[in-house]
């Protein structure tokens, strides 16, 4: 078997792909099909450029959006009240019309959250590479596209050249044997996986998700859970495109069409791992073993069962005790406290781990019939314009507002607190978004994760549920 | 980017695990559109109160710390956002060096762009550099980039790597762009080939 021959895996072959030149110590040139560009990591790299007088080598595969400190309220189109914010804005906005890159600016109803207007205008497509200066980049993997985030100094260098300097990660594979039980989401399998790994068990590697209860997931779902692949520490989360993977790309504005389509599919029907092809780390969970689960502390790997109570920093070995002690006195919360007995004032459905049409859909399914319990501050932040018009189309949005929810313009919003979206001090969210580190939605802002359909239980309780519970229940 | 060759100086304890990068630099920070000026606001939901007083618990508050260059931190330090904020605002405020028992992969790749070096050590070494750490100012330690060693204030020492071709940047002060510049033909030529083999993209 010559090296040609060697099993190799999806993220493999999607790497060989993209080699442009590699040195004898390993140190590769990686070719970028795809660079996804926003207001807040982007300044200092095109200020770079122009220093050094150099230009953007391929306007054509960079796209540009504004969305972590966009306002999500009427009037943002002319005005952006906090000057900072704005300045940035006004920079994407100068930068992308200068350079002549793909450009979604804030008055466009395309415009939202870049990894979620990406794939909806068929930007991301199997097999490509895809950054970003943005750590949640790894939602493009659920393509199967090996997709990261890079910091401002990257962003310049593929701006610059259209590559980047790299070495290969591991591979790792998280599979997902069986079909999920009711009320138990991508969100519950990303999260169980990162509480089963901790955020450091991705570290060096690459993963690969795979088997039934993955195959089964629909695009958004799939999005949902490499969009967490960074909070286990991973480079980038991946899933092989299948018949739902292309299905989704078709007759996007911007997929290949006929005789292009075809030769693309042919491609992209390559892309999956080899019988017996090495993974340097395995992780199996059962499907039936996932519950809807939420965060008690302020690190995502700090995931249990909602039918959980708040576990004993004791439990935990070396600095974890310490870090557990801390994330509980953040947090408010006792050892033993049972989950679903703590009570929060405010939701938060969005962001580009959760700001979809099907998140939305599921929230809506828990909402239909029932209001926001009084005193809660409820608010849903679609992922793009689109969303926003499909899920006004559908109905949603009606569901939502007469449940007593704010129905904002797509951005970031809460899941960053970049804009005005923030938490107050002692605030207590249900939050649909990523991280739910210390501060995160707004200093002294406590933050539970979850999925939509449990963070509109707890809307509707006032406490974190389980969503199971409603589900039994007919309104 | 400014050279990394060596340096001799305070060590701050910092033994908290998963310190991410929002604590680094939280995000009302990340509005500007210059990379300098950040120091002030290095770990400022950590050093300051709500109304802005210094916190005195806080190890870079604490007059020994107040101008270390090299922090000693828990596991997974730089976890979370790919702000390349957090590199400049530890430049900023002077940190040149940090050493853990292991980094997130996107921080860590920032570190390098900057001219600061992070290092990661096994625990029970790491463990030694933090017991050092804690005796304050009077404890300098030196790393030494091209010999690839860490000397504590007593003169112990312990060995490290660095990955060649960054240790090359690094010790040369090296900008990467003009580097990958240089190889522009090889660019063009895989354009060239993609051109034909996956036309759609």
């Amino acid at each position: 078997m010559t090296a040609q021959d060697k099993p190799r895996t999806l993220y493999d072959k999607i790497w060989d792909d993209h080699v442009v030149q590699q040195d004898a110590d390993g140190t590769c040139l990686l070719y970028i099909d795809r660079h996804l560009v926003h207001e807040v990591t982007s300044p200092q790299a095109f200020e770079g450029l122009r220093m050094a007088g150099r230009t953007v080598h391929a306007p054509g595969k960079t796209i540009a959006v504004p969305d972590h400190n966009v306002p999500t309220t009427a009037g943002r189109e002319t005005h952006i009240e906090n000057e900072e914010g704005r300045i940035q804005v006004a920079a994407l906005d100068t930068n992308a019309r200068a350079t002549g890159v793909h450009y979604y600016p804030i008055d466009d109803v395309r415009q939202g959250i870049v990894h979620i207007v990406g794939p909806e205008q068929g930007w991301t497509l199997p097999g490509m590479t895809v950054v970003c200066g943005d750590s949640h980049t790894a939602t493009h993997g659920a393509f199967g596209a090996l997709a990261h985030g890079i910091g401002t100094s990257e962003v310049e260098h593929v701006l610059a050249t259209q590559t980047l300097i790299q070495k290969k990660s591991k591979n790792m594979k998280v599979e997902i044997t069986g079909s999920l039980p009711p009320g138990v989401t991508a969100k519950d399998i990303t999260l169980t996986v990162i509480g089963l790994t901790g955020t450091a068990g991705g570290t060096g590697h690459v993963i690969e998700y795979c088997g039934q209860a993955i195959r089964e997931l629909s695009m958004e779902g799939r999005m949902t859970v490499c969009n967490m692949a960074i909070e286990g520490g991973a480079r980038a989360g991946l899933i092989a495109p299948d018949e739902t993977t292309f299905a989704y790309c078709k007759g996007r504005p911007n997929a290949p069409k006929g005789e292009q389509w075809d030769a693309a599919v042919a491609y992209w029907k390559t892309l999956f791992s080899d019988e017996g092809a090495h993974y340097d780390k395995v992780i199996t969970i059962r499907a039936e073993d996932i519950a809807p689960v939420v965060t008690w502390g302020t690190s995502p790997e700090d995931v249990l069962p909602i039918t959980g109570v708040v576990p004993a920093p004791e439990s935990f070995a070396g600095g974890k005790v310490a870090a557990a002690k801390r994330s509980l006195e953040y947090m408010g919360l006792e050892a033993g406290q049972k989950l679903d007995e703590i009570e929060v004032n405010t939701v938060f459905i969005g962001s580009c781990t959760n700001g979809r049409i099907e998140d939305l859909r599921a929230a809506a399914e828990v909402l239909r019939g029932r209001r926001v319990k009084d005193g809660i501050r409820a608010m849903v932040v679609p992922g793009s314009g689109l969303v926003r018009a499909q899920a006004e189309q559908e109905g949603i949005a009606q569901i939502f507002i007469d449940a007593g929810f704010e129905w904002r313009l797509a951005g970031c919003s809460m899941c960053l607190g970049m804009n005005d979206d923030q938490l107050s001090p002692g605030d207590r969210c249900a939050a649909t978004s990523n991280r739910n580190f210390e501060g995160r939605q707004g200093r002294g802002g406590r933050t539970h994760l979850m999925s939509p359909a449990m963070a509109a239980a707890a809307a509707v309780t006032g406490r974190l549920t389980d969503v199971r519970d409603l589900m039994a229940e007919a309104v | 980017m400014e050279k990394f060759t060596q340096l001799t100086g305070v060590a701050a304890p910092m033994p908290l695990v998963n310190i991410d990068t929002d604590m680094i630099i939280p995000k009302q920070f990340l509005k500007t559109i210059l990379r300098s000026g950040l120091g002030k606001n290095l770990f400022d939901e950590l050093r300051f109160d709500a109304d802005g007083n210094e916190n005195p618990g806080f190890v870079l508050n604490q007059p020994a710390y107040r101008q270390a260059e090299i922090l000693i931190a828990g596991d997974n330090f730089g976890c979370g956002s790919s702000r390349e904020h957090a590199p400049w605002a530890l430049l900023d405020f002077g940190i040149r060096c940090v050493i853990s028992t292991s980094f997130a992969d996107i921080f860590f790749n920032n570190c390098f762009k900057n001219g600061i070096l992070p290092i990661t050590l096994p625990q029970d070494v790491v463990d030694v550099l933090m017991e050092d750490a804690s005796r304050g100012a009077n404890a300098r330690m030196t790393v030494d980039l091209e010999r690839e060693v860490v000397t504590t204030s007593d003169g112990k020492e312990f060995a490290f790597s660095v990955d060649p071709f960054r240790r090359h940047c690094l010790l040369n002060g090296l900008d990467d762009i003009g580097l990958t510049m240089e190889k522009a033909s090889a660019i063009q030529g895989f354009e060239a080939k993609m051109a034909t083999a996956r036309p759609w993209i």
